[in-house]
């Protein structure tokens, strides 16, 4: 799946990026090979969209350096552009023109010619399931629709290295799934790809390296079973019927775990990294009925990684919203 | 990037905008309804009142005022509609694109002279229904076409460059009509001169607004048979007062404009 013989296609060293009191890179060096997927992972804010504009060349980084597709991002801009495609919350499609004229523009803006710019936009709608809306101001399209034709549009000049930015972010499960199987489909013909995401589990299928990023600095990065055996093996997930007995279940179970439990009150819940498998369930469960805790829900697991950023960065990976967001889909 | 690049993305990106003026309602009405209704109301309000009964020869003394303000007016699209594409995203998919970067602003200001050949024509046609007449040769009324047109141009460039220096179409729009506002009223447009306040008529006098609607009237054939010599230089030669304002305002705008829009890559 990845061939990481010759010059990596995307290549960015020391990136530094302020705003005035605010450090948005604070020294952030990326490696992707080419034919490989590197996901971005991090909170809102934590500077992934940053990273995507300097390497699309759309920001000038106060340091560092970056080569996309054996190019000078900051020397020779334009022909970064000629060799690359981006798709994003910021780089959009107009929503008055129709798919086709969004598509038709954008080749004619590669170059492409008009005979060509016509036909690749028609073989782009064909290929995204948008034939028929084709010819629809893209305003009347739905939000999975949308993506598609944005993402159609960074393809229209089959960029050797894609930028992707959170592509599903706002998605309903349906569309995201829709989009996944579109990106599959995208890397097994040989593209590259960086793409950025909030969802853990979007890297943990898509991406053949992950790079976690918090505060603008890369806080760790490795395969996903790399990550996922830094921080230690099995979850023990549990779920009190009764809120106020949380605290007592946590003084309980706390010495039988191998790390600290992560409590949330909200949801009663309790997850805590435990080593031994079912031995310990049996154990911790003896252990709350003698004291006469109920439970709702309670269970062993893989660690996620959700798991992986909350052990690095001791929160959660985003806001409560996105956090319990994430967290459902993880449970799904 | 070769030069032909340049005007082929231009092109590109003016038809986009052209594309849009038909699909929003908004500009659409700007660009047609807006145009017949100044010339109406103008024409039929203020042609009775201020023409001193003879509505008629007031009539067309106020056509050339009317295209003059609309067509500035029309001029500041430039700058809420590159403000709206920052906005929205679609300069950043532009500027993502290995296209000429020049040919965003080009494309744009195009698009909406385009769009004000569009509103002289309708605003054209509503005065010929209402009695407007032009009373010169073709080549002087083309001329006076060209002049208010040219002068529009001028203005979109200015607006291109605030359009990219303040990205909130709502801002832009305001502060625009703050500006553009006083200006067209501050001038001959709507009224004689010499019925201004001695300060406000030095001032108007020297309004660029003032010149291309003085040129706009000579060229229509349109100056009222009775009206006073103009005393300043000014308006003895509107024309090519006019074409200096504009010679100027192009060449300090397009360039602080294009620098503004390679600039913004850094925010």
């Amino acid at each position: 799946m990845t061939s990481t013989t010759g010059t990596p296609a995307v290549s960015a060293r020391g990136l530094v990026k302020r705003y005035k009191d605010v450090t948005a890179l604070d020294g952030v060096d990326l490696t992707v090979p080419t034919g490989s997927v590197l996901g971005l992972l991090g909170p809102n804010g934590a500077g992934k969209t940053t990273i995507v504009r300097i390497l699309s060349t759309l920001l000038l980084p106060d340091g560092g350096t970056a080569q996309v597709a054996g190019t000078d991002v900051l020397t020779n801009p334009r022909e970064v552009r000629r060799k690359i495609g981006l798709s994003g919350q910021y780089a959009a499609v107009d929503e008055y023109l129709t798919g086709f004229e969004n598509l038709d523009m954008i080749g004619r803006l590669y170059h492409l010619g008009r005979a060509r710019s016509r036909e690749r936009a028609r073989e782009l709608l064909a290929a995204f399931r948008l034939e028929d809306a084709g010819d629809r101001s893209s305003k009347t399209y739905s939000g999975g629709m949308r993506r598609r034709l944005d993402l159609a549009g960074a393809l229209v000049a089959d960029p050797p290295v894609l930028f992707l930015d959170e592509p599903t972010t706002g998605l309903d499960p349906r569309g995201r799934t829709d989009m996944w199987e579109v990106i599959q489909g995208l890397v097994a013909g040989g593209t590259t790809l960086l793409l950025t995401t909030q969802y853990l589990e979007e890297a943990d299928l898509l991406a053949d390296e992950i790079v976690v990023i918090d505060h603008g600095r890369i806080i760790a990065q490795g395969t996903s079973d790399q990550l996922k055996t830094q921080v230690g093996g099995e979850r023990l997930e549990l779920t009190v019927k009764d809120p106020a007995r949380l605290t007592e279940a946590v003084t309980l179970l706390e010495p039988r775990g191998v790390g600290p439990a992560v409590v949330d009150q909200g949801r009663r819940q309790l997850v805590m990294p435990v080593s031994g498998g079912a031995a310990v369930l049996t154990d911790a469960l003896r252990a709350l009925d003698g004291v006469g805790i109920g439970l709702d829900d309670v269970g062993l697991r893989r660690p996620t990684l959700d798991d992986v950023f909350l052990s690095l960065t001791g929160r959660a990976t985003a806001d409560e919203t996105e956090t319990a967001d994430t967290k459902e889909g993880v449970h799904a | 990037m070769s030069i032909p690049y340049v005007f082929a993305d231009a092109a590109v990106v003016a038809k986009r905008n052209l594309i849009k003026i038909k699909r929003v309602p908004d500009l659409l009405v700007f660009t047609t309804l807006q145009p017949i209704m100044f010339v109406l109301l103008f024409s039929f309000v203020f042609g009775g009142a201020i023409g001193g009964g003879n509505g008629q020869s007031y009539r067309e003394f106020l056509m050339a005022g009317i295209f003059a303000q609309t067509v500035i007016f029309g001029a500041t699209i430039t700058g809420a509609g590159l403000a709206d594409d920052v906005k929205k995203g679609i300069i950043d998919r532009f500027r993502s694109l290995p296209m000429a970067p020049s040919a965003v602003l080009a494309g744009r200001t195009i698009s909406d002279v385009i769009n004000n050949v569009l509103v002289l024509i309708v605003m054209s046609l509503t005065g010929l229904l209402v009695g407007w007449r032009i009373r010169s040769s073709v080549l002087e009324a083309i001329g006076g076409f060209a002049l208010l047109l040219g002068f529009a141009y001028a203005i979109s460039w200015i607006m291109a460059w605030i359009g990219m220096l303040v990205p909130s179409p709502e801002v832009v729009n305001n502060a625009a009509f703050i500006v553009i506002f006083p200006l067209t009223f501050v001038a001959n447009t709507f009224v004689p001169l010499n019925t201004l306040p001695s300060v406000l008529q030095t001032f108007a006098a020297w309004n660029p607004v003032s010149t291309v609607t003085q040129a706009a009237r000579e060229l229509f054939g349109n100056i009222p048979p009775n009206a006073p010599e103009p005393e300043q230089w000014s308006l003895q030669n509107p024309a090519l007062y006019t074409s200096i304002w504009i010679v100027i305002i192009l060449a300090i705008f397009i360039p602080v404009a294009n620098a503004q829009f390679r600039k913004s890559a850094s925010r």
